[in-house]
């Protein structure tokens, strides 16, 4: 099922025009605070009206302000999580979970109550009430919730930005289960990018109201040109990997196609495939192969496309075989070495500089 | 210690009071949940008029409700011709009692809906509930304290009624005189400051047990909805 949609609305001071489709799997609407991503949100759940556009799910439209169609948010069908779990206060969690079963059509795909409980972890929450509850606990509930309902589509809203780091690391293996579990296509809103990189299948960029790429997370995260949007810091590529050798306590490795990367802290069992995210900021660029050095990870690579932006940086992507890594340099080095598309090099990489939340769980 | 007539009183008060109240907490909840949500033309003049009983005079509300449901009012002759008398009749004193508390409950209940979260009832629309089934799975759970609050003022303003009661109804003993008239009418005659007196400990006594009654069931409801 795919979601398509297509809406314009003007705010005081500020237009939203956007465009974009989803389909199965997790699309991320990425974009900073004020570039529009939880109107578009709210306007995909029907609790914001936009003056002009189209909506539509598989077959059935949501909304066509030409055609005055406009389906009530009860009738939508979306699930929706938001930022603040917004659990009712006076219902145990085993209410709150059921609150919205009755009104699933009889029938509806989807998993039955116990698979989700399961899933998620909260089997002990049952009879608690939401206040007893901790930030992580109350997003696993409302995922539940939400999933109870047997959702054509699952539309997370910043689920984990209310979260501290730990609480966040703590549930995101809950979502990359979710994911994994292909119940429910789900959009994913958030500003962090290390969540898409966990999470997402493919991405779709916001700025000031506007759909500026989008399109597959690995693409879309190793484009040089995405780099000033994303930021200097959080900028880096993602790569798809399967484990090759677990080492617990030590280096495992884990095949990228097109080399081997030799990583701490890879938990998952050998021939799964895990998603890494190397930062830009952490690959170094050398034209010749080096020696003497302290890195475990020096791959052969081939410079793909340079991006000099405004100020000293510069990002480069690399080839690596069908993979794509991205590094950041400075003018200086990038005149320095010469680099330009199609150039030999080797990537280096600092084992150690892959945290460990960066390594996603399994994907089969 | 009390006579028969002090009883009558304070049978009649306990019924014109619990009838007012049963009958205008519906409509206060709806007529509440209309200023605290929607937004429409004439909003503020829906709200003066809820609150109008508080700020006239008792007494002219009482005229008032003597020239719209007197036997020749507009609307007490169309009452009466399906059999519903309401000037100087219990029923009569169960309206003036239920036009004069109505401000203090909307107030409270309007208060206590506009303390519940919108985003809530956001989230239960996800989920698949229409406006009526929120309502009624979401907001009015959390808003049973603020209808116990107003429900109670409700009560206690319709016990101690007296000017638009007297005004519209008048004060005749076993028809229409309730506590508060029972008293007037005591303190009017030589003697009869004793009945008075004990009228007025009577009263005092109902007041507190409904307010300590209030108070035990708001602190039960409260930890029901884990407020």
């Amino acid at each position: 099922m795919s979601l398509r949609v297509d809406i314009a609305n003007r705010f005081d001071g500020f237009a939203l025009d956007a465009k974009f489709e989803a389909g199965p799997g997790v699309t991320a609407l990425f974009g900073a605070s004020g570039s529009g991503k939880t109107s578009l949100a709210n306007a995909i759940a029907g609790l914001l009206t936009p003056k002009t556009g189209r909506i539509a799910l598989g077959g059935e439209v949501l909304l066509d302000r030409a055609q005055g169609i406009n389906v009530p948010v009860a009738r939508r069908r979306i699930g929706v999580v938001f930022q603040e779990g917004r659990l009712f206060p006076h219902l145990t969690v085993a209410r709150n979970i059921a609150f919205g079963a009755r009104y699933a059509p009889p029938g509806a795909p989807g998993l039955d109550a116990a698979a989700i409980i399961a899933m998620l972890g909260i089997e002990a929450l049952m009879e608690r009430r939401p206040r007893s509850l901790s930030g992580g606990e109350k997003q696993r509930v409302a995922i539940a919730r939400a999933l109870l309902m047997r959702p054509r589509f699952l539309l997370m809203d910043e689920p984990l930005a209310a979260l501290d780091g730990p609480r966040k690391d703590e549930i995101l293996p809950y979502l990359e289960r979710l994911r994994d579990s292909g119940t429910v296509p789900i959009v994913y809103v958030t500003h962090s990018v290390a969540e898409i990189a966990r999470l997402a299948d493919r991405i779709v960029v916001l700025r000031d109201g506007k759909v500026l790429r989008q399109g597959d997370v690995t693409d879309v995260l190793s484009d040089p040109a995405m780099v000033p949007l994303i930021g200097v810091r959080e900028a880096g590529s993602v790569l798809m990997a399967r484990v090759v050798e677990r080492n617990p306590g030590g280096l495992g490795r884990l095949e990228i196609g097109g080399g081997q990367l030799r990583l701490p802290g890879i938990e998952a069992e050998v021939g799964t495939g895990v998603r890494v995210r190397v930062l830009a900021q952490d690959v170094l660029i050398s034209v010749t192969r080096p020696a003497g050095l302290s890195s475990r990870n020096i791959l052969p690579a081939v410079v793909h496309e340079v991006y000099r932006g405004e100020g000293p940086g510069v990002a480069v992507s690399l080839r690596i075989g069908p993979s794509r890594l991205l590094a950041r340099i400075t003018v200086d080095a990038m005149e320095e070495l010469g680099l330009r598309p199609g150039l030999n090099c080797f990537a280096v990489l600092k084992a150690t500089a892959v945290a460990r939340a960066d390594i996603g769980g399994p994907k089969g | 210690m009390l006579d028969a007539a002090a009883y009558t009183a304070l049978a009649l008060s306990l019924k014109v009071s619990l009838i007012a109240t049963l009958f205008s907490l519906p409509v206060a909840i709806a007529v509440a949940w209309l200023l605290a949500r929607r937004r429409f033309p004439g909003h503020a003049l829906v709200s003066a008029l809820v609150h109008l009983p508080l700020v006239l005079p008792p007494v002219v509300t009482g005229y008032l409700l003597l020239l719209t449901f007197g036997r020749n009012g507009a609307v007490g002759g169309l009452l009466e011709s399906v059999g519903i008398v309401l000037a100087f009749r219990w029923t009569g004193a169960a309206l003036a009692a239920a036009v004069m508390g109505f401000p203090l409950m909307v107030r409270a209940i309007r208060l206590s809906i506009e303390a519940v979260d919108p985003k809530l009832e956001e989230a239960a629309a996800t989920l698949g509930a229409g406006r009526w089934a929120g309502f009624l799975r979401v907001t009015l759970p959390l808003i049973g304290p603020g209808i116990l609050a107003g429900a109670v003022m409700g009560f206690a303003k319709a016990m101690g009624e007296f000017g638009a009661t007297i005004t519209f109804v008048a004060n005749i003993p076993g028809q229409t005189q309730t506590l508060p008239s029972a008293i007037y009418a005591f303190l009017q005659v030589p003697g009869g400051e004793g009945s008075a007196l004990r009228l007025v400990v009577l009263a005092s006594g109902v007041a507190v047990a409904a307010v300590l009654l209030s108070e035990w069931l708001a602190r039960r409801m409260a930890s029901r909805i884990g407020a």
